[in-house]
């Protein structure tokens, strides 16, 4: 093992010696988030940590600190790049994954359509669900039997039923019907050769719990969650970036808006909103009154019907 | 920091986990529902699906329950299948709820969501007052040591708001609960279609003088017992880590499930049985001059000793018990009934062990409380006494002194599904640990 200190995302707070009086919300969630990857890290033989520049995953990489420091992550991080990510994202999250020291995949949609892997209707179709078929080639090209995600029960409702430790079987799929019962914190981790578990630390996490923990733990994030002017297409009551990878009709109204995204992904179903919000501060005051949902609000690609999280998760989406 | 939010910042007293039970038209997600409605947590679009819903089926209120129902299957037939979780928060308070399924087939997520929780809400329909069902969820809530019974007297509205009827119920709750051996619990009489006492008071119930729902939920103490009772410390993972003099030393990491730990306590290393001393407690911040219950930590110690995961960190006089074989209550959940001839493994804390059910000593019916002695088989949903034998030994406690050292699951070791969850009796030759309510008195 590497015996110099290994870097950190914010610096270490000096003169913290005594614990807080009282274990409050965010110091049970972070010690539960712990217990899970260091359960994950025991009980598998080659996890990864999924990484995509945004804000969860990057509360995941402070909690995986918080966890393994001052040794080496056990796993490496990887991103399945849709190849129409925000370029900041892009360039904060190959930052990040070099401040850390820690090991950093990348595998492309782009690679999975050369190789005929997945093969686009049009040239304009989000590239959104293709990353599953990505992310599965990765998972079998590396041997991974874990894949540490970011995602939240509260983001959307077929997630709300995921397990924490939560199997997938030798296609990836997701059986919700059959998971297995998940008692106390007594985590079945059991695999057959060929099939996988997907791990989410962040289960009981909010989007308000999300920005509190950022907030306390001053972590860096693309500045594009704060708000920001940016020249946007107006569509009825949505706002889509403008951006190459956003097919624009004529009855698109292009405007300069001071809005910010609450998540990123995908270019091509991550829509920002309006806000005035450029501090973690007063994102958290934002989010503590906000009137729309988070997925709700920002993306295409849960709006197709009430079903369409829980129809690409089976088929093993993240 | 906005006013709401430094208020909120300010009157944190942590995370409340609770489990939502009742038969299956009690109206259980439309309690939750109007829950998180009437405390203004649901989102303005959520609430216009929920209109968009109403119209196409020719309704003028919305259905609230909708918010709960999550997976395809379950909104085409109206019912619950898996447990759904949800979340909001008070100024006072965030809320974990689980919301587990009504119908009787669906018994182990039931179980799988009282596991965690600090209080169980059971709803009692106000017209066809205890059910079977009723009795059960109380048990098993009972059985799975949840801290505190809240029982919502639902459809208050369907009853004229009578006093009445609710005494009546209330009646039949007070000699099951005595029956069973459940300690206190609160009885809350709410309408959740028109929002009687769920968030808000009932003007049309001035007979209750107690608290709404919510309110009662926002004060519930919490469940910080663990810290009164013996140190546990299940090693999750061992790591090395480089001193500043090129060699190496030991961290164990792990989260403290009971007690408290400081630099300088003597502790016990179960079940190999060596005795150290704790040299330092951390966390990725520093040093830390003690950690309690519920901390994930890392532990350094005194002496080159070879400690792996699945040993536990233990109050050196007050100890865990160590064997090769216990008695548990299990509820069975495979499909699959219990066969002799099948492997299994125990999971309990960090450890892992191959075990066989060595008898069934017999099968209870939750419903009348008989017991049936020495059945032949398990199938799903039963709950049973077993004893297990275990083929290396195992440091654990009694689930009612210890829910993180005394509850396992029992996996397949061939199909490696999840078959049963477990709960350690205590051997009938110890004496019960300290009343839980002698600590109460001190808090």
């Amino acid at each position: 093992m590497d015996s110099s200190p290994l870097p950190s995302l914010a610096p270490i707070p000096a003169n913290s010696t005594a614990a807080p009086a009282t274990a409050g919300q965010l110091d049970h969630l972070e010690s539960e988030a712990m217990y899970i990857l260091r359960e994950a890290a025991a009980e598998f033989s080659n996890p990864v940590l999924l990484f995509s520049g945004g804000k969860d995953s990057t509360v995941l990489l402070r909690l995986a600190e918080k966890a393994f420091r001052p040794g080496k992550f056990p796993f490496p991080l990887m991103h399945v790049d849709t190849g129409q990510n925000f370029p900041e994202v892009i360039e904060f999250r190959d930052r990040i994954a070099q401040q850390l020291g820690e090991r950093l995949i990348v595998r492309t949609v782009q690679d999975s359509i050369d190789r005929g892997r997945v093969r686009p209707k049009h040239a304009n179709q989000s590239r959104n669900s293709m990353q599953t078929v990505t992310l599965l080639d990765a998972i079998k090209e590396f041997g991974f039997d874990c894949c540490i995600g970011g995602a939240r029960r509260d983001e959307e409702k077929a997630r709300a039923k995921e397990r924490i430790f939560s199997f997938r079987n030798s296609f990836g799929e997701w059986d919700p019907r059959h998971q297995r019962p998940e008692l106390w914190s007594l985590y079945n981790g059991r695999l057959d050769k060929g099939e996988h578990m997907r791990v989410f630390p962040l289960s009981n996490w909010t989007e308000i719990d999300i920005w509190r923990y950022i907030e306390r733990e001053k972590l860096a994030l693309p500045s594009l969650y704060y708000a920001h002017e940016r020249p946007v297409a107006v569509r009825g009551n949505i706002l889509l970036p403008v951006s190459e990878f956003v097919p624009l009709t004529d009855d698109d109204a292009v405007e300069t808006r001071v809005v910010r995204f609450r998540t990123v992904g995908d270019i091509s179903c991550t829509l920002p909103v309006e806000s005035s919000a450029a501090t973690v501060a007063d994102i958290v005051a934002e989010t503590l009154t906000a009137s729309l949902s988070e997925r709700g609000a920002t993306r295409l690609d849960d709006q197709t019907s009430d079903a369409s999280m829980e129809e690409r998760k089976r088929v093993g989406y993240f | 920091m906005t006013e709401l939010a430094a208020k909120a910042a300010d009157a944190d007293i942590g995370v409340l986990r609770f489990s939502t039970a009742g038969s299956v038209d009690d109206g259980k997600s439309s309690l939750i529902g109007r829950m998180l409605y009437d405390s203004n947590s649901v989102t303005s679009d959520r609430i216009a699906a929920l209109e968009r819903a109403a119209r196409r089926k020719g309704e003028s209120d919305i259905d609230l329950s909708l918010l709960m129902d999550g997976l395809t299957i379950e909104r085409e037939q109206g019912i619950t299948i898996d447990v759904a979780y949800s979340y909001f928060a008070t100024p006072q308070r965030k809320f974990i709820i689980a919301d587990t399924p009504g119908h009787e087939q669906y018994t182990r997520n039931m179980v799988t969501g009282a596991s965690t929780a600090d209080a169980a809400v059971i709803l009692v329909d106000a017209q066809r007052g205890m059910t079977t069902q009723t009795r059960r969820h109380l048990y098993l809530s009972h059985l799975l040591g949840v801290a505190h019974l809240v029982i919502a007297v639902n459809k208050m509205d369907l009853v004229g708001f009578d006093q009445k009827a609710y005494a009546a119920i209330a009646q039949s709750i007070e000699e099951f609960t005595r029956a069973i051996g459940a300690g206190r619990f609160y009885l809350v009489p709410i309408s959740a279609k028109f929002g009687d006492n769920v968030v808000h008071g009932s003007a049309r119930m001035p007979w209750y003088d107690g608290k709404p729902l919510l309110a009662l939920l926002e004060t519930l103490p919490p469940a910080i017992l663990t810290h009164y009772t013996p140190f546990r410390f299940p090693v999750q993972l061992v790591r090395r880590v480089p001193a500043p003099n090129g060699e190496q030393f030991r961290q164990y990491l792990g989260r403290v499930e009971s007690g408290r730990v400081r630099p300088g306590d003597e502790v016990a290393i179960l079940p190999s049985g060596r005795v150290t001393r704790i040299r330092a407690v951390s966390h990725f911040e520093g040093p830390l001059e003690h950690a309690e219950a519920g901390r994930s930590i890392a532990i350094e110690v005194e002496g080159d000793i070879d400690i792996g995961r699945g040993e536990m960190f233990s109050a050196p006089l007050q100890p865990p018990r160590v064997d090769k074989k216990f008695t548990a209550t299990v509820c069975w959940f495979a499909d699959e009934t219990f066969t002799p001839a099948a492997r299994y493994l125990v999971k309990c804390g960090t450890r892992s062990v191959s075990a066989r059910i060595a008898e069934i000593v017999h099968r209870l019916d939750v419903t009348t409380l008989a017991t049936e002695p020495a059945p032949e088989t398990l199938k799903c949903n039963d709950i049973a006494q077993v004893c297990i034998a275990l083929a290396q030994p195992l440091a654990f406690d009694a689930y009612e002194d210890n829910r993180a050292t005394g509850a396992f699951i029992l996996i397949d070791a061939d199909t490696n599904a999840t078959v049963a969850a477990g709960m350690i009796a205590r051997p009938e030759d110890e004496p019960a640990a300290p009343d839980a309510a002698v600590f109460d008195a001190g808090l």
